[in-house]
């Protein structure tokens, strides 16, 4: 109590900000690049619902990913500003 | 027709009212609303800014056409908001300016480079505003019995008060007015038309179940329903996956580059509302997309179970031909069909004389021609008649492809004006400029604008590039702007003489092939003669990545840049610690 623990250098924020940008990019390609386009004929074997997995993926699913991945982007950096004290 | 004019009137009160309540004080309060939006307001105000009158009338008709191939749209112009709030807008707020060719002349400490971004921003927004102004008109003539020449000034008038009084600050509130608007007009009627077909309230979930009484999912009868008239199967798509990959990153990336839409994250306070202002905006973008594949295939499945093989009705005399049709035993036409033949946006012609109406596709196994036209637009417009909705519905249709118009025509005059009172007045030719005399700049300059675009909708059918938009728009802001942004933030050691290599490398050859292969000597040639297979429509991504390619090997074979522009780029880094830095910021100190 009462004694701050001093704040980890700033110059690893970039690094794992990067590393953070790079994780959740690669989940945006799979989804969309990936199960909507590339891997689809693969996916549509497999259902949910009535529709195709991969059918599925391209018209409605990867747009769910989208919006959870941003969120996930909000909440993480969040948590990295506050490790490292930095006030946005 | 009664309620329309309700609809379009009471509305267009509403943006008046709004606009004389925000009005613009300040440059700061006319480019990016003094920086005090909040991020859910400006991802609300964002939805509407993106979404236009091709988003809310067009897409579910282009995706009930092309089935599987629709998704280009779909993933294309949602993945751009991951871009944006992963890889830009934080760092733009960061970087504390008015406008994208601010960025792009100050982190490349050039003059050139402002103009070259002034004149990708201008052209995109040009063609972009072009069609939202005839879309506006052809609403105004085709719904409230006005000429279309009358419904554009209309369109401009209203656009004109509260752009041209409020600036940023006015059009971000009367787009969160124009969202509830179209985002309401849009679902209602979707939930009728889900609930009518799978007794499943939600659209979303509709499209995954049976119809009422099928034991197949609606999904797989839609497919065998097409293929035995003789179309491509809904599950699948002509083109090929390298093609519909191409485009679809083209849209995203260019749904990044898009000035309009970046400019919309200035107006938030802080870099870290900018990110969750882009997630805000996707959820309310999210709405209207995931809902549009529901509306494309239900609205498919019904025409053709409505209208196929019935006797056609002519719109004069309906009620009493369709008796007669009836009591002949024969099953007479719809009525939404004879009512919407007056407004041309259906037709049908019986080419083999028979009174009856044929839907078949190209490699009909009958071999009977098809003899009915069916606009995009008409599958979102004539919904609430085929599920039977109350009048005032139609009317709110109406007025929501109004809202989702004048919304992005809004949002695209900001960019034109600030191009020019700020990006070339101020920016570049008279750098001495009080902050009073810019704004009225700027307010003559989105005064000019609108007067221009409205011509420009006036013409747009004799101005070929408008009909082109998807292709212009996006292929340009992902080839010239998206890059040297990208790597403006994430590669230090990028250059002035890398960033114009780079802008010019991604605008010269895409306007080059998308003018041939759309507009010029090549418009009649096939898939066979594209660069690599690549569509117009997706050739931006393949000239982004050679811009991505030239930037960084100009950048270094030649000098790093200065000290102060590489301190100005680990400042956007960081949020709260940007600070004025010499040359980067000699011609206009960040705004906080």
């Amino acid at each position: 109590m009462g004694t701050e623990s001093t704040p980890p250098d700033r110059k690893a924020y970039w690094p794992e900000v990067i590393r953070l940008t790079l994780t959740l990019l690669a989940i945006w390609f799979l989804v969309s690049f990936g199960a909507g386009i590339l891997f689809r004929e693969f996916l549509d074997q497999f259902h949910i619902g009535g529709a195709p997995l991969g059918f599925w993926f391209a018209q409605n699913g990867s747009i769910y990913v989208f919006v959870a991945l941003i969120f996930y982007y909000c909440a993480a950096m969040n948590r990295l500003e506050k490790k490292y004290r930095i006030e946005g | 027709m009664d309620w329309t004019l309700i609809w379009v009137f009471g509305t267009f009160s509403l943006y008046i009212g709004i606009a004389i309540w925000a009005r613009a004080g300040s440059t700061n309060d006319f480019y990016v609303a003094g920086h005090g939006v909040h991020p859910v307001v400006n991802g609300m105000a964002t939805a509407a800014d993106w979404m236009s009158a091709a988003s809310f009338l067009s897409m579910a008709g282009l995706i009930a056409g092309m089935g599987y191939g629709g998704s280009v749209y779909l993933m294309g112009w949602t993945g751009g908001y991951v871009l944006l709030a992963l890889l830009l807008a934080p760092f733009l707020r960061e970087f504390g300016k008015f406008t994208v060719p601010d960025f792009v002349g100050d982190r490349y400490y050039s003059g050139t480079a402002r103009i070259v971004a002034v004149i990708c921003a201008l052209f995109v927004s040009f063609t972009y505003i072009a069609g939202q102004m005839s879309g506006v008109g052809i609403a105004f003539s085709r719904f409230l019995g006005v000429d279309f020449n009358t419904g554009i000034f209309f369109g401009m008038a209203i656009v004109f008060v509260y752009a041209v009084l409020g600036g940023m600050k006015g059009v971000t509130y009367t787009q969160v007015a124009q969202y509830v608007v179209l985002i309401f007009a849009y679902t209602v009627p979707a939930i009728f038309i889900s609930l009518m077909l799978t007794e499943n309230p939600v659209p979303q979930l509709g499209f995954l179940s049976n119809l009422k009484g099928d034991d197949i999912p609606m999904l797989q009868r839609l497919d065998q329903t097409v293929r035995d008239l003789g179309f491509t199967g809904y599950l699948s798509s002509t083109k090929s996956n390298f093609d519909i990959f191409c485009i679809t990153a083209a849209l995203m990336f260019g749904t990044a580059g898009l000035p309009h839409v970046i400019i919309r994250f200035f107006t938030v306070p802080r870099a870290s509302d900018a990110r969750l202002s882009a997630g805000w905006a996707l959820v309310f973008i999210a709405l209207l997309y995931t809902v549009a594949p529901a509306i494309g295939a239900f609205s498919r499945i019904n025409i053709i179970s409505s209208v196929n093989e019935t006797t056609y009705v002519p719109p004069a005399n309906y009620e009493g031909m369709s008796t007669i049709v009836s009591d002949a035993g024969e099953s007479p036409s719809p009525a939404w069909f004879a009512n919407w033949e007056t407004t041309g946006l259906v037709a049908f012609d019986d080419k083999n004389g028979d009174g009856q109406m044929q839907i078949r596709g190209p490699a009909a196994p009958d071999g009977l021609e098809n003899e009915v036209t069916i606009s995009n637009d008409i599958y979102v417009l004539a919904n609430p008649e085929i599920a039977q909705l109350p009048e005032w519905v139609i009317g709110l249709v109406v007025a929501g492809g109004l809202a989702a118009a004048l919304s992005t025509a809004a949002g695209l005059l900001m960019v034109i004006s600030s191009a020019i009172s700020h990006d070339l007045c101020r920016r570049t030719f008279f750098k001495g400029m009080t902050d009073k005399t810019e704004l009225r700049v700027a307010r003559g300059a989105a005064a000019a604008a609108v007067i221009a675009a409205g011509f420009m909708g006036i013409y747009s059918q004799q101005l070929a590039f408008v009909a082109q938009v998807v292709a212009f728009a996006f292929g340009l802001a992902a080839a010239s702007l998206f890059p040297v942004i990208l790597l403006g933030i994430f590669w230090k050691r990028m250059n002035r003489e890398g960033a114009i290599a780079s802008m010019l490398t991604g605008l010269i050859p895409t306007f080059a092939y998308i003018w041939h292969f759309k507009i010029g000597a090549g418009k009649a040639a096939t898939a066979e003669d594209w660069f690599l297979g690549v569509s117009p429509e997706g050739i931006g991504f393949v000239f982004m990545i050679a811009a991505l390619v030239v930037g960084v090997a100009v950048s270094l074979v030649t000098k790093p840049p200065p000290q102060d522009i590489q301190d100005l780029v680990e400042d956007i880094r960081v949020p709260g610690t940007r600070t004025s830095h010499g040359i980067a910021d000699s011609g206009m100190a960040p705004v906080d």
